[in-house]
């Protein structure tokens, strides 16, 4: 990212302060019990710790780890989208925080993936043997896409911690690493934000074609060439909400105003993406002679306008009061909320409520450890969060008092 | 967010290649059975569930028993110690019908489009194999496979996929267009009433289509296989009157499995040239917000300079 740009927002400055708040015990208190947990499924098994079976091969840790996690870690791409293909320089103070949520989401989907394989240890052979890709493999191009974006992402931030490293009070070897690499990565970085715009694009819509695969499993309303859209579109809504989230929590927890014309702006954006998604998901279905499964009122055209409404709710609601003033604060939380729930939803509704194995086959509901190493997953996330907010200049933000009004 | 309509044409261009795809995508086009396609048919008129054949599987391919009760070897379905077994289903009418389960052999096989590496593929005879050096045990081919057919060891923690292979391990290698060497797999070679039998896929076809023919009232008129999910190399022809859904064989349209998704994913990324010509755009937008960024910077510092 460039150095600049900042504008009345100030420059990002670490947070400072404790680093082991009660918070912070608990959250690696939380870590340390799915670890062990995990060192108990090495030892005896998926089938040990989990409730998967093989009509249910995949479970919470995909459904939410890999595919809702690193849907949730689509706020660097959202926010990118708007500075860099809609020239909206003014997001520019959001950026560093979307991305550090978007790296840490993306790791951790990835870590996900590796609990859950059967037989990592040949893992190592999937970037490298490209002579056995099948190419036919849906689920080859996400994971490859995934791998090459996680690395990305940590070298969209790298600036973050080269600024940190500069400092004198620095080792003088991280002094020199940062001295020698800043400027290149200055230079590069054209190149890899382009590829960090490119590469969501291309497995978050890959996320939706991969599940197609389950073919007659996948129940009608989630069964359409359109899901990679849904998911795709879906993503940028959820990146947008999270980012709305986490720039009020900064700011009610470390006193990070800004301005809320930002806010504001952004919720225009949210507006038109919800509003197509809502738009195309029903017209699908109609144009498809679908109409009568979404108005059965089975468990299946419940999820059906769940998703829906967890979309077109907020979108009505930003339409009706757009967010001018500090007042619209929790009116702006409530809508980000509900649409990154309503992503989640209809990941969750595609990648486990939706997929039906047969009808002798129980039905699937996560275990309480496989909930834990969830939890431990997330507990870990906020962990990396906030220690690095405390001592990496990441977040954005003056008092208010400071705030130009 | 004040949206002139160049964002609006950006959006349009940005949003294009999926829905493109999505819209015009054709399913891919429709696969045949190999050549030397082998495979076997089951005749649940024929069988009397005496279940030598689930003996015979287990020797073959050395699996060990499986036991929820005090009998000595009791699976209850296919699992990851188990790739056939005889079921023993109700058959809709107050009466009974046998039923033989194993990996259906599929002319184009979900599990093998889905596996990464190709650990699953369609070998020999074009019957379908798991090779263990390439699997990383992701499970995608149990998602995939439309008859749940692969099974994973979930109480090990060195799992592997389980299904039936054919007996083409015991066969050691076989040249391609070649028939498996030891003639028969072990379920076949075994079951006294001829119940399932191995052959040529076309011979199979033809033997099935006989005897519908010559005793129309034995069976139902319909061969699961033959069209099913693109066609399965293993057949199944069931009693008058017996639904084969009641067999536990699910209703599976004509097309394969992979044939909207994967269709529908070599329409957008054709040639790779998609994703190209995006990063390329990308990277000019990019390329140009940043120029002009730095310009307002050096505007602002000529400005700030005394």
């Amino acid at each position: 990212m460039s150095d600049n740009g900042f504008g009345r927002h100030g420059r990002p400055a670490p947070v400072g302060g404790e680093i082991w708040t009660p918070i912070m015990k608990l959250m690696v208190g939380i870590v340390a019990v799915a670890a062990a947990i995990l060192v108990y499924r090495w030892i005896f098994g998926l089938g040990a710790v989990t409730n998967m079976s093989d009509g249910h091969p995949w479970g919470l840790w995909i459904a939410f780890d890999v595919v809702t996690g690193t849907a949730l870690g689509c706020g660097g791409y959202a926010i990118a989208i708007m500075i860099y293909v809609f020239n909206k320089g003014k997001y520019h103070p959001l950026i560093r925080a979307a991305l550090l949520t978007s790296a840490l989401g993306y790791t951790l989907g990835a870590l996900g993936v590796v609990i859950d394989l059967g037989r990592p240890w040949w893992m190592w052979k999937l970037p490298i043997f490209f002579w056995t890709w099948n190419l036919d493999s849906i689920q080859l191009e996400v994971a490859l896409c995934i791998m090459l974006y996680t690395g990305v992402l940590w070298i969209e931030l790298a600036p973050v911690f080269m600024e940190r490293w500069q400092k004198e009070d620095e080792k003088p070897r991280l002094q020199a690493f940062s001295k020698r690499w800043t400027p290149r990565l200055r230079k590069a970085m054209p190149w890899l934000i382009a590829l960090g715009l490119l590469l969501p694009t291309m497995h978050q819509s890959s996320l939706g074609s991969m599940i197609l695969l389950a073919g007659p499993k996948l129940h009608p309303l989630w069964y359409t060439g359109w899901l990679p859209f849904f998911f795709l579109a879906s993503c940028i809504a959820m990146g947008y909400g999270i980012t709305v989230l986490e720039t009020m929590w900064s700011r009610t927890i470390y006193e990070r105003y800004r301005e809320t014309s930002i806010m504001n702006a952004l919720s225009g954006a949210m507006v038109f993406v919800l509003g197509l998604w809502v738009v195309l998901r029903i017209a699908v279905v109609a144009f498809t002679g679908k109409l009568d499964l979404a108005l059965s009122f089975d468990l299946y055209s419940i999820l059906f306008w769940a998703e829906i409404l967890l979309f077109a709710i907020p979108a009505v609601m930003l339409v009706r009061r757009p967010v001018r003033t500090d007042a619209d604060r929790g009116w702006l939380f409530l809508a980000a909320g509900m649409m990154v729930t309503g992503g989640a939803l209809h990941r969750f509704s595609a990648y486990w409520f939706a997929f039906r194995p047969g009808e002798h086959w129980n039905y699937y509901f996560p275990s309480i450890p496989e909930i834990i190493v969830t939890m431990g997953f997330i507990a870990a996330e906020v962990v990396a969060f906030m220690y690095i907010i405390k001592r990496f200049p990441i977040l954005t933000g003056r008092p208010s008092a400071a705030l130009p009004s | 967010m004040h949206v002139t309509r160049r964002d609006a044409l950006k959006v349009a261009a940005f949003g294009a290649a999926t829905a493109a795809g999505a819209r015009k995508a054709e399913a891919r086009e429709k696969r045949e059975a190999p050549p030397d396609a082998t495979g076997m048919l089951y005749d649940s008129t024929l069988c009397i569930g005496c279940k030598a054949c689930v003996v015979a599987c287990r020797e073959a391919n050395d699996l060990s028993y499986e036991r929820h009760s005090r009998l000595y070897d009791d699976p209850v379905d296919l699992s990851g110690h188990t790739c056939n077994i005889i079921k023993l289903m109700e058959d809709g009418q107050g009466g009974t019908a046998f039923m033989k389960a194993q990996c259906m052999h599929c002319i184009d096989p979900a599990c093998a489009s889905a596996c990464m590496m190709g650990s699953f593929q369609k070998r020999q005879n074009g019957i379908v194999t798991w090779k263990p050096e390439k699997c990383i045990g992701c499970r995608y081919c149990q998602v995939a496979c439309p008859f749940n057919i692969p099974k994973f060891e979930w109480d090990s923690p060195t799992p592997a996929m389980v299904k039936c292979q054919m007996c083409l391990a015991k066969a050691g290698t076989v040249e391609p267009g070649q028939l498996n060497e030891v003639g028969q797999p072990a379920c076949t070679e075994v079951c006294p009433r001829h119940a399932v039998i191995y052959g040529t896929y076309t011979d199979l076809v033809e033997e099935a289509k006989r005897r519908i023919a010559e005793s129309p009232d034995r069976y139902e008129d319909h061969v699961y296989g033959l069209e099913e999910a693109g066609g399965t190399q293993v057949l199944y022809l069931t009693a008058k009157g017996v639904p084969f859904e009641a067999l536990g064989l699910p209703p599976l349209g004509k097309d394969s499995v992979p044939s909207m998704p994967v269709g529908l994913q070599h329409t957008i990324y054709k040639g790779f040239v998609a994703p190209i010509a995006l990063y390329g755009v990308l990277a000019g937008l990019v390329w140009k917000s940043r120029r002009a960024h730095d310009a307002r910077e050096a505007a602002m510092e000529k400005e700030m300079a005394p």
